[in-house]
């Protein structure tokens, strides 16, 4: 093949990569924008939304499409729900302290790596697409799936800046983010809030889990690189900040794609992690956060 | 003729901090004699604490100079301030809650080397009447014998100055007679900068007073002067 | 007086261990001993300084390949091996600290996590030399120490022991020293701490590096005494553990990271019968640590009943 033609399938899985990643920072940047939390576990959120995407089409009976419907809409669900139970059970008894909740999410870390791997196996499973159905470009064919994925998470994310710019809810969550005692002090339930952000954002995790999952197996480690990027995104585009989260994915998953078909991934992995620990040293606002 | 030979203790020239819009300080001239007790006063907003946090080095100045006995000091952090003489006692309790009194002040005693600590923090905590109190967690004592701790770490220093920022605040008037007595035994080895909303406290112990709105200075003169002048009176003292 | 009787004690019943312990078992002891030293570098940092750093692995991986490189290539003995190791420790710790302490907090925790992670890449990518995941064996050569051979059970164990003594007692004269003192100062309230005289960075740089050469003896014992380095002492797991231990035992008692980790050890030997979920029960542990005793079984032990420990 040659360069131009190279460079532009470089190009698109780099695409993917950053429509998947920008879905799963957006969540944590979310939580970390609204509740101060650093939420350690949230590549496990990911990891379980592959994992329960493969046990709801593994049960369901109809179509693979259909399947992949229902796991498309359950899995986010539970994940977020059983945030909402974390949230409830462990972040809010330690107060949001924010060093005390990293250290309690480096235990769910562990438990839901745990419990996956006892429940789950130690293999990894396919999913199938809910279609089958490339596009024969001049040089090579493409998978459609993978551009739906694309336009999925961009549709997701427009309606998650909708909602947080837009509806009520947003709103509140908002105010909370920029002064949890005032917002406390107009009426705001910020117990509510707080556990329906980190549910979001585990939800955000987990469906971007549930997306990649036709293109990736599921498998019980799978977390740990998608955490990984997604607080060097977070850290790129600037703590809480949704829109720098957004430019930071792009630049992020395209230059990965890039990178990973010239050099070698451990090179560009060292390269990026750090970058962005003398972005936190020397820039901590972030590359494209406001000045502090 | 000697106090002008002597360079003031404190001087500064044209000091300014700005935060957006609001000038917290500026452009403040203003010399500090060496030995006397200096009443810092000024409505609510005047810029007071900013100023002494500039001297202090808590904040560093925007432009103009501050000199320490003629050295200039202006863009020194503040910890090496307080190695060279200058010790500030927090407006807001500032101790170390979970470490015992004795911890507290040792901390300030041991910057002046290893020997005799014991002996020496107890002195120092004698000095403001905290001894027997040594074992006891700093968070807790009463409120006004938390006070009497931030002096006493202040004052374990061995401070050329001593920056007293609302000290009164929150004491009894029987402990604020003590701590009247306890800063006029300072002078003269200690030179003792004042910031007070109590008038009686600052016109009884203050041999000058500098007056400060809008961060620039308004008026500076002995007590009485201060009090006669009538730009003074109108825009505070009068209200 | 009562303190140094204290920790006396517990090295001398640790001495007689060796006659009454299996083999197998002593053996795992010296081994937690030398955890235990990682762990009490890792307290000084976080339980006495208030420095909550998720990449010590970093600090011990340094101490295991520089005692264990030198070794590997050019022959070292124990010695010289073990004395590289501590240097390693120290001056990685030094230089993470130069960048990673111009942060605080949550900062602080993830530009730790995030150099850590970096230097676990780099010993994967220059796997020729490191040996990457797999590691490689030390030679039974460079793993003898004034004519002791320390792949046997008795010298190891005492080898063990003596590092682990030297770096207890150590810690306990740091802690109840001036500079002890100042480290807690920081923890407590650091901008006091500023306003009487002190320097942070320089007292939170100085905090790091001691604990740094902890972890550079535990990571070069660990290569010299179980014969065997890899870059998964490397991984963000070995970040976790000491912290896990200090939590348990104690944050910011001299003899918390030991009975942390002698305790994790236990629990999960005695969990292996009942699951083999390993994870489950480090995940538990903190969990329910940070939620229920966030200051560890010695710490709350002080607070309650025995106010002298130090």
């Amino acid at each position: 093949m040659a360069f131009g033609p190279f460079l532009l399938l470089a190009l698109m899985e780099g695409l993917v990569t950053a429509a998947i990643l920008a879905l799963a920072a957006a969540g944590l940047s979310l939580v970390f924008g609204v509740m101060r939390v650093v939420n350690v576990a949230h590549g496990e959120f990911y990891m379980l939304g592959a994992v329960l995407a493969w046990a709801v089409t593994t049960m369901f009976p109809g179509p693979p499409a259909l399947a992949f419907l229902a796991a498309v809409i359950i899995a986010p669900l539970v994940v977020a729900a059983l945030a909402a139970a974390a949230d409830g059970l462990i972040l809010k008894r330690l107060n949001y302290d924010p060093e005390a909740t990293i250290v309690a999410t480096i235990g769910l870390l562990y438990i839901l790596q745990q419990a996956a791997l006892s429940l789950y196996g130690p293999n990894a499973n396919p999913v199938t697409a809910p279609f089958e159905w490339r596009i024969q470009l001049p040089w090579f064919g493409y998978s459609g799936y993978k551009l739906f994925v694309v336009a999925a998470a961009g549709l997701v994310l427009l309606a998650l800046w909708q909602f947080m710019t837009r509806t009520k809810a947003g709103l509140v969550m908002r105010a909370t983010q920029v002064d949890r005692s005032t917002a406390q002090a107009f009426g705001i339930n910020v117990d509510r809030v707080y556990m329906g952000t980190f549910a979001l954002g585990a939800g955000l995790a987990a469906l971007a889990g549930v997306l990649i999952v036709p293109i990736q197996q599921a498998q019980y480690l799978m977390g740990h690189d998608p955490l990984l990027l997604s607080f060097i995104v977070v850290i790129i585009g600037g703590l809480g900040s949704l829109r720098g989260t957004l430019i930071a994915a792009l630049i992020i998953g395209l230059s990965d794609g890039v990178i990973s078909m010239f050099f070698t991934p451990t090179l560009a992995k060292i390269l990026a992690t750090l970058l962005v620990a003398m972005v936190l040293v020397f820039r901590p606002q972030g590359l494209f956060g406001a000045k502090a | 003729m000697a106090a002008l030979i002597e360079p003031p203790l404190i001087q500064t020239e044209r000091l300014t901090l700005h935060f957006g819009g609001l000038k917290a300080v500026d452009g403040v001239d203003f010399t500090l004699r060496p030995g006397e007790i200096h009443g810092l006063i000024g409505p609510n907003g005047a810029g007071k604490t900013t100023f002494v946090s500039l001297l202090s080095g808590r904040r560093m100045a925007q432009s103009g100079t501050i000199r320490l006995a003629g050295e200039d000091i202006t863009r020194l952090p503040a910890h090496q301030r307080v190695r060279k003489g200058i010790a500030y006692t927090f407006q807001i309790t500032s101790i170390f809650p979970r470490l015992t009194v004795f911890d507290n002040v040792a901390l300030a005693v041991q910057l002046q080397g290893a020997r005799d600590l014991t002996t020496r923090t107890r002195t120092a905590l004698a000095r403001v009447g905290l001894q027997g109190l040594e074992e006891q967690e700093a968070q807790t004592l009463s409120y006004g014998h938390q006070r009497l701790l931030e002096l006493a770490m202040g004052l374990a220093l061995n401070p050329r100055l001593l920056i007293l920022d609302e000290p009164t605040q929150g004491l009894a008037a029987s402990e604020i007679e003590g701590f009247k007595d306890l800063v006029r035994g300072l002078i003269p080895d200690t030179t003792v900068l004042l910031i007070e909303h109590n008038m009686e406290v600052v016109m009884d112990l203050a041999t000058r007073i500098t007056v400060l709105t809008f961060g620039r200075v308004l008026a500076t003169g002995t007590p009485a002067e201060v009090r006669a002048n009538p730009a003074v009176q109108e825009a505070y003292l009068g209200a | 007086m009562k303190v140094w009787t204290l920790h006396l004690a517990l090295l001398a019943v640790l001495f007689t261990a060796q006659f009454w312990l299996s083999p197998y078992h002593a053996t795992n002891l010296a081994r937690i001993m030398v955890l235990a030293v990682f762990a009490m570098g890792y307290n000084l940092a976080f339980g006495y300084t208030g420095l909550l750093s998720l990449g010590h692995a970093l600090l011990l991986a340094a101490g295991m390949y520089a005692a264990g490189l030198p070794a590997q290539l050019w022959g070292w003995t124990a010695g010289p091996a073990l004395i590289a190791g501590l240097a390693g420790g120290g001056l990685m710790a030094a230089a993470l600290g130069l960048l990673a302490l111009r942060t605080a907090g949550v900062s602080f925790m993830i530009v730790t996590l995030m150099f850590a992670q970096a230097g676990f890449l780099t010993l994967l990518y220059f796997a020729p030399i490191t040996g990457g995941d797999d590691g490689f064996a030390v030679a039974a050569a460079s793993r003898t120490l004034l004519g002791f051979d320390l792949s046997t059970d008795t010298p190891r164990f005492l080898a063990a022991l003596t590092i682990f003594a030297a770096g207890l007692l150590a810690s306990l004269v740091l802690v109840r020293s001036s500079f002890g003192r100042t480290m807690v100062a920081m923890r407590e309230n650091e901008e006091r701490s500023r306003m009487l005289g002190y320097n942070p960075f320089t007292v939170k740089l100085a905090a790091l590096t001691i604990s740094g050469l902890y972890a550079g003896a535990a990571g070069a014992a660990y290569a010299i005494l179980f014969g065997y380095v890899g870059a998964s002492f490397a991984t963000i797991q070995y970040s976790i553990l000491p912290m896990l231990y200090v939590l348990m035992g104690g944050a910011g008692t001299t003899l918390g990271p030991f009975l942390g980790a002698l305790l994790m050890f236990v629990l999960i030997e005695a969990a292996t019968g009942v699951t083999t979920a390993h994870q489950f029960i480090v995940g538990a542990a903190l969990v329910v640590l940070i939620l229920f005793a966030p200051k560890g079984l010695l710490g709350t032990l002080r607070e309650r009943w025995v106010r002298w420990l130090p």
